[in-house]
């Protein structure tokens, strides 16, 4: 037995954070941001050449065909680095959607071109996860979908959307409808809102397939907030050391000690919850559902303890958008909402184990 | 990560399932009926004592973290009790094997696990509590003896125990962190007085320690005169896991789980109280951060990786995770919950508010949580110690 990452993980999660600096430095960040970009297909063409688009495709569809654990690990690289990617809507959503509940003409038709990274995937599942609001929620009949889904994941650019209908049942929209930005906190991360009127789908033979879809996602939010944390983290310790007041380095001020120490102690632990909850989704499927709700809620609540913590570290210039440290803050602060706040998340934790009577 | 369970490792834990099962009868309420009986048959099984070297009482296996896994996750699903613990096994058992002379380790850890002796731990001073280097009890050369005088506090159990590992001070001239000695000593030789000091609990849990002229032979020191500091050192790392130890916090969960479906308020189980239900999820997604953080501990134990951050944070949450288990459930109970002592509405013989108050007490001793953040920070993190205060 091992709790550990292989030192092929390890190297896939070296390779991917070391393309990132090239590709994601926070100029590259902020120009997404501030010109209102909707997609950066110089960074997703850049990953796939390390083969990310294609991380949990099958080999024989031209994907790596690695785990979920590979994933969250490439999810970490790419939370640290707030790089604006449509990983969780392209490479984690779409392809498990088909490996999962595809038909043998879905997958060969897409999942080749999702792993070269030539066309990107949506995935319209909030509703489904976390109850709709504002009216939105959507209708399957007859090979036709229609309604509104809000919170789409990657939906602004996709050539191909996975839609969650009101009943749980998946559905492949390959030529969606036009997409509506819904402007957010983070934007690094695109929102859209997807109104389908009687918009040909063809549905997605899916026995459980929402609830796996679910669950990865959550995982994979846990690990993009975790490596925004460590990256907030590494910022103010950074800062504490090079930063003086009082003749002295703050860092050398016990007030600003301690409260890095207690973002390290709150970071490290969980660091072991993501990495089990993505060995269980592909490894132990009885615990899967709530080690996932675990560390999508629990990410997000210390998530939110580090991303205000190391912004006080730093002072007035952590609140500028010059620093940009707000991106990293932004993006943990929108993962929290994402599919369900931790307390909604929390209740499919109990749920999963018995423990909400019927 | 590789958490399968081969062919071979379901035959070891369906074994100690066996086991547990068997021996049904000697234990209850996770509690063995004959502590040292108990004791005596972990050890024989390998389910105590495990990685200890068979010639100085243990059971000498090689370290195994699967193994070690399997047994704690089946003593917990059977509520068994493990074997035992306390500063004698958990904490000066360790520091023997690495650093006692071969005559001590034969002389001293078989009784040890045994349950025969009880150890106690003289480390803290009234006048040197975090800053235990600047403790005085000192101890003076005479002939083949070292004679101590002074006083130690806080000393756990030092009312039970035949034995005491204790920092002296042998060399007064030499600087601070370098003319302490580890000695054992024998709580029965003549000049050594004990007085328990009733804590908040109500029962006496430590005590003062005072020594009057106490002869101890030199022989008794371990690692070598003036070397204390460091022999200290590698007890109180073994101290810090034991106090977040995360096998212990999950079976403490478990028991909160149990509770909380058993109780009802007004009809109403307290689990179907989403308020309470949630506060549980919060904390069960800890107590799994410690334990999966506690597996990549021994993992990196046998592969001998340095375990930076991810050790040095145990302590420090482990402490305060078990406080907040015993909050919970006290609060579950509401006023059931202040029940305490005796009669016939008490719960759980008032152990959720003994935990609640002894664990606060666990977060303080071993090193308080302030003390484990300058850890966390200087070690951990590389930021600069605390400038020496102006002498004052
Ligand atoms: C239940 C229990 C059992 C114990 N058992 C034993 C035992 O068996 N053997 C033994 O030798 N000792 C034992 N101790 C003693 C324990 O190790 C000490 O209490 C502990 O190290 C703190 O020392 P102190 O009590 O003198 O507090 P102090 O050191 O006086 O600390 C008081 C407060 O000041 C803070 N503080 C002190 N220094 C710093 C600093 N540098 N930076 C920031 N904050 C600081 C502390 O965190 C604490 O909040 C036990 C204690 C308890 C509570």
């Amino acid at each position: 037995m091992r709790f550990a990452l292989s030192e092929d993980q390890k190297m896939l999660a070296d390779s991917v954070a070391n393309a990132l600096a090239d590709l994601s430095p926070l100029e590259r960040v902020r120009r997404f941001a501030d010109a209102g970009e909707d997609t950066a297909p110089d960074l997703w063409a850049g990953l796939a050449e390390l083969g990310v688009p294609g991380i949990l495709i099958p080999e024989e569809h031209g994907g790596l065909g690695l785990g979920l654990l590979e994933a969250a690990l490439a999810a970490e690289a790419l939370g640290a680095a707030v790089a604006p990617t449509p990983f969780l809507g392209s490479a984690v959503l779409a392809p498990l959607a088909l490996t999962l509940a595809g038909s043998d003409a879905q997958k060969a038709k897409w999942l080749p071109k999702l792993a070269a990274g030539e066309i990107s995937a949506g995935a319209a599942i909030a509703e489904a996860v976390a109850g709709g609001r504002d009216g939105a929620g959507v209708e399957a009949r007859a090979g036709k979908l229609s309604g509104k889904a809000l919170f789409v994941l990657d939906g602004m650019t996709a050539d191909l959307l996975v839609v969650a209908d009101a009943k749980g049942g998946l559905h492949l929209v390959e030529t969606p409808p036009a997409a509506q930005r819904m402007d957010s906190i983070d934007a690094t991360r695109r929102l859209a809102e997807v109104a389908f009127k009687d918009t040909l789908a063809q549905p997605l033979a899916s026995n459980q397939a929402l609830e796996r879809l679910r669950d990865a996602a959550w995982v994979i939010l846990a690990a993009e907030t975790l490596g925004a944390a460590q990256t907030m983290l590494d910022k103010a310790v950074a800062y504490a050391k090079e930063r003086r007041q009082f003749g002295r380095v703050i860092g050398s001020f016990q007030a600003v000690k301690h409260l890095c120490a207690e973002m390290a102690a709150e970071i490290e632990p969980a660091r072991a919850l993501v990495w089990y909850a993505a060995y269980a989704f592909d490894h132990a499927p009885e615990e899967a559902t709530v080690m996932a709700a675990h560390a999508k809620a629990h990410l997000s609540e210390i998530g939110r303890f580090v991303a205000r913590t190391a912004t006080e570290v730093h002072g007035g210039i952590g609140m500028t958008d010059l620093l940009g440290l707000h991106y990293w803050f932004k993006r943990i602060g929108q993962n929290r909402q994402l599919l369900g706040g931790p307390e909604k998340v929390r209740e499919y934790a109990a749920r999963a184990q018995g423990l909400v009577s019927a | 990560m590789d958490l399968t369970l081969t062919p071979q490792m379901a035959a070891f834990r369906d074994e100690v399932r066996g086991f547990l099962e068997a021996s049904r009868n000697t234990y209850e309420n996770g509690q063995p009926r004959n502590a040292r009986d108990w004791q005596a048959k972990l050890i024989e099984a390998g389910y105590a004592a495990r990685t200890i070297p068979r010639q100085y009482g243990g059971f000498g296996a090689e370290p195994d973290v699967l193994k070690a896994r399997i047994i704690a996750e089946e003593f917990i699903r059977a509520n068994a009790p493990r074997g035992m613990a306390g500063q004698g096994i958990s904490m000066l058992v360790p520091t023997l094997l690495e650093v006692g002379s071969e005559e001590q380790k034969r002389r001293w850890i078989a009784p040890t696990l045994r349950g025969e002796i009880i150890w106690c731990q003289g480390y803290s001073e009234p006048g040197a509590g975090s800053d235990l280097a600047s403790l005085s009890t000192k101890a003076v050369e005479d002939g083949a003896d070292f004679v101590i005088s002074g006083s130690k506090i806080w000393t756990s159990t030092a009312h039970l125990a035949q034995m005491m590992f204790c920092l002296v001070r042998t060399e007064p001239r030499a600087a601070k962190h370098e003319g302490i000695s580890y000695v054992l000593i024998p709580m029965d030789t003549p000049g050594i007085e004990v007085r328990p000091l009733k804590t908040m609990t109500g029962q006496a849990e430590f005590n003062e320690v005072f020594f009057t002229d106490v002869r101890v032979p030199q022989a008794n020191v371990v690692g070598g005169r003036g070397r204390g500091w460091f022999v200290a050192n590698t007890t109180l790392r073994h101290e810090r896991g034991m106090l977040g130890d995360p096998n212990a916090t999950e079976a403490r969960l478990g028991q909160l789980i149990e509770l909380m479906k058993t109780e009802s308020v007004g009809g109403e189980r307290i689990i179907d109280n989403p308020i309470f239900r949630d506060r549980l999820m919060q904390l069960q997604a800890r107590v799994y951060s410690m334990k999966f953080n506690g597996l990549r501990l021994l993992t990196s134990a046998v592969t001998g990786e340095s375990t930076g951050l991810a050790g040095l944070v145990v302590k420090l949450q482990g402490c305060e995770l078990n406080h907040q288990i015993a909050a919970l459930a006290i609060d579950a109970l509401g006023e059931l919950g202040i029940l305490y002592h005796d009669g016939p509405h008490l719960r759980a013989k008032g152990n959720w508010q003994r935990s609640y108050m002894f664990d606060l007490g666990l977060i303080i001793g071993g090193g308080t949580a302030q003390i484990q953040k300058n850890i966390i920070s200087e070690r951990g993190l590389g930021l600069p110690r605390e400038p020496s205060p102006a002498k004052v």
